[in-house]
């Protein structure tokens, strides 16, 4: 600190700033409450993400240094392989079933129930009811109701006389039994985000429609869908990410099979990369989650942003 | 009412009817079928039980393991609200309070924990908990619970802080209150609605934590519940009534949370979503 004094006539530069902060108490405040959070985030999110950058262009095992440096094997064995194919095709799937089924179901329900009775009340709460359980429970749950040997399919087939059915066995209908349990799980959430932005539409411009003589449907479509654009992209986006994430549904439902065909990006990663320890290939199928992710949240900036706020 | 004012209310009830059953005929057959033998779950899965048996839930209920598996849950989750509680808010004072070189670069660094998936980087996650030797401990799924928190947390926190009155500030400044004391004795105190709100998110996402549990914890002693619901599935593979009387058990906790906290999980999600 000594040049605080050899430079007497100068605005106050930068070791003049710190003596001001450290007389204060600004820099010790600083120095105390901000490297913890740092410290953490850094050492268990940023370091990590880093290092799958790193070990995505290795042959490794997890023991001992990577040191086996294979270029773009990783990628071009993910790439090659026809099951991660199935996973990011599923992971396509279950976005188009939440844009064409789950929004719009979640839109319906909360025009239906917006306004603020006990009777809607009891509705939105039955609703949302999936969404605050565990996912792992959900799935389940599911697994029971689709278990045709011992479950509730079992008995439904049981009480119609007709042959039993495996719902989760089938490689065609398994896929489209987990998208079942999808919107039955997070449609709830869609809908209160509805809900929230539909209670926050003027009641004097829905009025003043109303007087003008505007029909039920003419409301919702030109009045109150246009004043919750904002939280329809905000349902989209999270549609979207959600579809990136999902796994914890799955391993109880199918755990992925039968023969591979119901993975998802998450669930590929956990039993090609970890289960069987292969830290690098599992590093790369992470690299190419964190890109499409980042490239869906720069998107969705750039898109739904600007037309929520010209 | 006119006539089609009365059909139309008639048909929007029967929708919510419909998508109501839908919504609960897995759950009622689910806490039914903790009643039930397992052959009469095959033959009628929704009807009411023929006898309640009461011996499934007993069982769950007098196992120590259930109670194990509820415990470290309770004691995981609660670390890490308090955790991200304490070290969220600290760096979101400082953002919110004190201006400074590289504050801005700062804030976005440690919101880019929003911009991806918990799962991108598990194995390297999982590398560094083994050598840091946390494998198998509470703090293998705390520390990076909290840490994927923070970016939402410190968002979250900014925002309220700002909005906090700076005269108040400067009144506390001018009889000495240095910055620390300022946010313990000040800032936290009126920030309670947000600190519950942030708070009550953290615990729900940890609850209900699967993935991470279930990369880093081994052995039984120390299984989240649904690491142990899993456990007791593979156990009991075709005696349904086991597994749904330790589904239903393990929800109950969930449910009663949900009612008490209601108004600040809902105000999280909608506040998170438009803000996120």
């Amino acid at each position: 600190m000594s040049e605080v004094s050899t430079s007497p006539n100068a605005a106050p530069g930068l070791s003049e700033r710190l003596r001001r902060a450290a007389q204060n108490g600004r820099l010790t405040a600083t120095l105390i409450l901000l490297p913890p959070a740092l410290i953490l985030f850094t050492l268990f999110v940023m370091l990590p993400l880093g290092e799958s950058g790193v070990y995505a262009f290795y042959d490794w095992n997890g023991y001992g240094a990577p040191e086996d440096f294979v270029g773009f094997r990783n990628f071009e064995q993910m790439f090659g392989h026809s099951v991660f194919s199935v996973a990011a095709g599923n992971t396509v799937k279950i976005v188009i079933v939440s844009l064409l089924v789950q929004l719009p179901l979640a839109l319906l329900l909360a025009l239906l129930i917006y306004k603020k009775t006990p009777t809607n009340a009891a509705f939105r709460l039955i609703f949302f009811v999936p969404y605050i359980m565990a996912e792992v429970a959900a799935g389940l749950i599911w697994s029971f109701v689709f278990d045709g040997n011992y479950g509730v399919t079992a008995s439904i087939a049981n009480s119609l006389g007709i042959d039993r059915f495996f719902v989760l066995a089938d490689r065609e209908l398994a896929f489209y039994a987990v998208m079942v349990v999808i919107v039955w799980k997070y449609f709830g959430f869609h809908m209160m985000i509805y809900i929230a932005a539909l209670q926050g539409v003027p009641d004097d411009q829905v009025e003043a429609a109303q007087i003008e003589g505007a029909s039920r449907r003419q409301i919702v479509r030109h009045v109150q869908i246009p004043h919750i654009r904002p939280a329809i992209a905000v349902s989209v986006f999270f549609s979207i990410i959600g579809a990136l994430q999902v796994f914890d549904v799955i391993i109880p439902l199918t755990n992925g099979g039968p023969s591979n065909q119901t993975h998802t990006i998450v669930t590929y990663l956990y039993e090609f990369g970890l289960t069987r320890l292969r830290i690098g290939f599992g590093s790369a199928v992470g690299v190419v989650l964190f890109i499409v992710a980042v490239l869906v949240a720069v998107f969705y900036q750039r898109i739904f942003m600007r037309r929520a706020n010209p | 009412m006119t006539a089609p004012h009365v059909w139309r209310n008639v048909l929007r009830i029967a929708l919510l009817l419909v998508v109501a059953s839908f919504v609960l005929a897995p759950l009622w057959a689910t806490v039914m079928g903790g009643f039930k033998t397992n052959p009469e779950i095959r033959t009628s899965a929704f009807a009411l039980p023929d006898a309640w048996n009461t011996e499934f839930y007993g069982a769950i209920l007098s196992d120590p393991s259930f109670w194990r598996y509820l415990g470290n849950s309770l004691l995981i989750s609660s670390a890490a609200v308090v955790l991200t509680l304490i070290v969220g808010s600290a760096a979101a004072y400082v953002f919110a309070q004190i201006r400074f070189f590289g504050a801005n670069f700062l804030f976005s660094y440690l919101l880019l924990g929003l911009m991806f998936p918990f799962a991108t980087a598990i194995l390297p996650l999982f590398i560094k908990v083994r050598d840091l030797g946390l494998l198998d401990t509470y703090w293998a799924v705390i520390l990076p619970q909290t840490a994927f928190g923070l970016s939402l947390a410190i968002l979250l926190f900014r925002t309220f802080f700002a909005q906090l009155p700076k005269e108040l500030f400067e009144a506390a400044y001018i009889d000495g209150c240095g910055y620390v004391r300022f946010f313990i004795m000040f800032t936290l105190p009126l920030s309670t609605p947000i600190l519950a709100t942030v708070g009550v998110f953290v615990f729900v996402q940890s609850w209900n934590n699967f993935l991470l549990p279930l990369v880093v914890l081994n052995s039984r002693e120390v299984f989240t519940w649904p690491l142990g619901m899993m456990q007791y599935r593979g156990e009991f593979v075709t005696q349904w009534n086991q597994t749904l009387a330790f589904v239903t058990l393990s929800l109950v906790p969930a449910v009663v949370f949900f009612l008490a906290a209601q108004k600040y999980i809902v105000a999280g999600l909608t506040g998170g979503a438009v803000k996120g």
